[in-house]
């Protein structure tokens, strides 16, 4: 039993990483996107930026994941994902990088702005263009800002994987449950957290790693 | 001819008159102390100089070659921007030096990046880096520092940090040098290294623009002086005539005040 048990959870494994690893793939630079447009000087474009942040922050990830997998079979009159898991991991995918931009957005805009204003205009002086200032002088210093606060809305990331189950996805949560479910077994749900905590376990040992790579300036 | 002329330079923020009617110049050479209290527009001015702000009007003519006119055009104000800013070189009160890279690589950083827009520069990448970084050692040699070129900026001290700053507004042999309240952020005990360089500097006859709260210093230092209030020059001369005698009633009172601490 114990066997089959491993089999399934590593089963659902591989969709919860899938999962995590195209939303981060997606989202990181879509968040950078909104960022910048959330700092522009045009402002049609600031206040539909932060329209959206709010809508998206502002409502459960849950809800957004509901809607984007029945609400375009409901209004269009035929379902865009296909009804197969890889249809359902899309557009897991989908809802989750959208929602996990707009957070990622509003890490990277203070990432943005706490670099003072003192190292563009240092690197101006030095007749540097703006892509240079960006990627010599900026660049650096805003990854080590967001470091801390991204390192959390990852590691919330691995765990919201789980909501996937609400549209039937085969996730990690769902593989334990369904031995609940078929044989009235519970252990299979320590087990599975067993999973989530190496997961987590290797990402914080990632991040501490980076944050140590980092901090030989300050 | 002067290597700098400053023409009517005015600059408005909102509803604020900052810089109103600001001419001068400066020969080659010679050092120009401008002095006033804060909010008088002397940062404003030295922004101005490195195109950090725009002026709404005047314009500024280095060595002969109009940088700025504010009858320009705009595409054309803007046109060659950075090379424009190369004819100065500016010292911030805060330092601003590059957190991540070493005293060194903040002295090298802006002529290597200059230096690959060389036409020779994929033949003679090693010579040129070579030459790039014996010129930063010999700037930091200089300054003194020849022991902490490797040291990161939060590993030094304020005074250090201002020395690697002023090594690296000289690496790119600008025709002024423009000081905004250097010593303004150190402790009192570290201001003397930072205008010992400076007078160093002045020996050595670099063409400086040096705003400051040192009046001594400028007195001794500068072979002009400007006195600035409420953005417009007040008195303008020789720095012992206008600190010694100054001619004005304001900058009487802002001498005063400023002998009484």
């Amino acid at each position: 039993m114990f066997w089959s048990v491993t089999q399934s959870l590593l089963g659902g494994l591989l969709t919860t990483f899938q999962i995590f690893l195209f939303t981060l793939l997606f989202s990181l630079p879509l968040g950078l996107i909104l960022a910048f447009g959330s700092i522009s000087r045009f402002s049609p474009l600031r206040y539909l930026i932060q329209v959206l942040v709010w809508i998206i922050r502002g409502t459960p990830l849950m809800l957004q994941l509901i809607i984007i997998f029945y609400g375009p079979g409901l209004w269009l009159g035929h379902n865009i994902w296909s009804g197969n898991e890889a249809g359902r991991i899309t557009a897991t995918v989908v809802a989750f990088s959208i929602n996990y931009a707009c957070y990622f957005s509003v890490i990277f805009r203070g990432g943005i702005e706490g670099v003072p204003a003192g190292q563009r205009e240092a690197g101006q002086v030095l007749g540097m263009t703006k892509s240079q200032i960006f990627f010599q002088v900026t660049l650096l210093q805003m990854v080590k800002r967001v470091v801390p606060p991204m390192s959390n809305e990852i590691i919330t990331l691995v765990k919201d994987t789980s909501l996937a189950r609400m549209i039937a996805a085969y996730e990690l949560t769902f593989a334990g449950y369904s031995f609940m479910k078929s044989n009235g077994l519970t252990w299979p749900l320590f087990y599975t957290g067993v999973f989530y905590l190496i997961f987590v376990g290797i990402l914080t040992l990632l991040f501490n790693y980076i944050e140590r790579k980092l901090d030989y300036f300050k | 001819m002067a290597i700098l002329e400053v023409k009517n330079i005015g600059k408005q923020f909102d509803s604020t008159m900052v810089l109103n009617d600001v001419s001068f110049s400066l020969e080659e050479g010679n050092a120009l102390a401008i002095i006033g209290s804060s909010g008088s527009g002397k940062t404003t001015l030295l922004r101005c100089l490195n195109f950090l702000e725009t002026p709404d009007k005047g314009s500024i003519t280095v060595k002969g070659e109009t940088l700025f006119d504010a009858a320009m055009p705009l595409k054309e104000q803007e046109k060659g921007l950075r090379t424009k800013r190369l004819h100065f070189g500016m010292v911030f009160q805060s330092f601003n030096l590059f957190p991540q890279y070493t005293a060194l690589e903040n002295v090298m950083l802006a002529e290597k990046l200059l230096a690959k827009e060389r036409p020779d520069f994929k033949q003679n990448k090693k010579e040129i880096f070579a030459k790039i970084e014996e010129h930063g050692k010999e700037l930091l040699g200089e300054m003194g520092l020849a022991d902490r070129m490797a040291h990161y900026p939060h590993q030094l001290s304020g005074g250090q940090q201002q020395r690697v700053a002023i090594a690296r507004a000289l690496a790119l042999k600008p025709d002024i040098l423009c000081f905004d309240e250097p010593t303004s952020a150190l402790d009192p005990e570290l201001t003397g290294e930072v205008l010992k360089v400076i007078r160093g500097l002045a020996d050595q006859k670099t063409t400086m623009i040096i705003v400051t709260h040192e009046m001594a210093f400028a007195r001794d230092v500068s072979d002009q002086l400007i006195f600035m209030d409420d953005g417009v020059i007040v008195e303008q001369g020789d720095p012992k005539q206008v600190i010694d005698h100054p001619r004005e009633e304001r900058t009487k009172q802002f001498l005063t005040r400023y002998a009484q601490g």
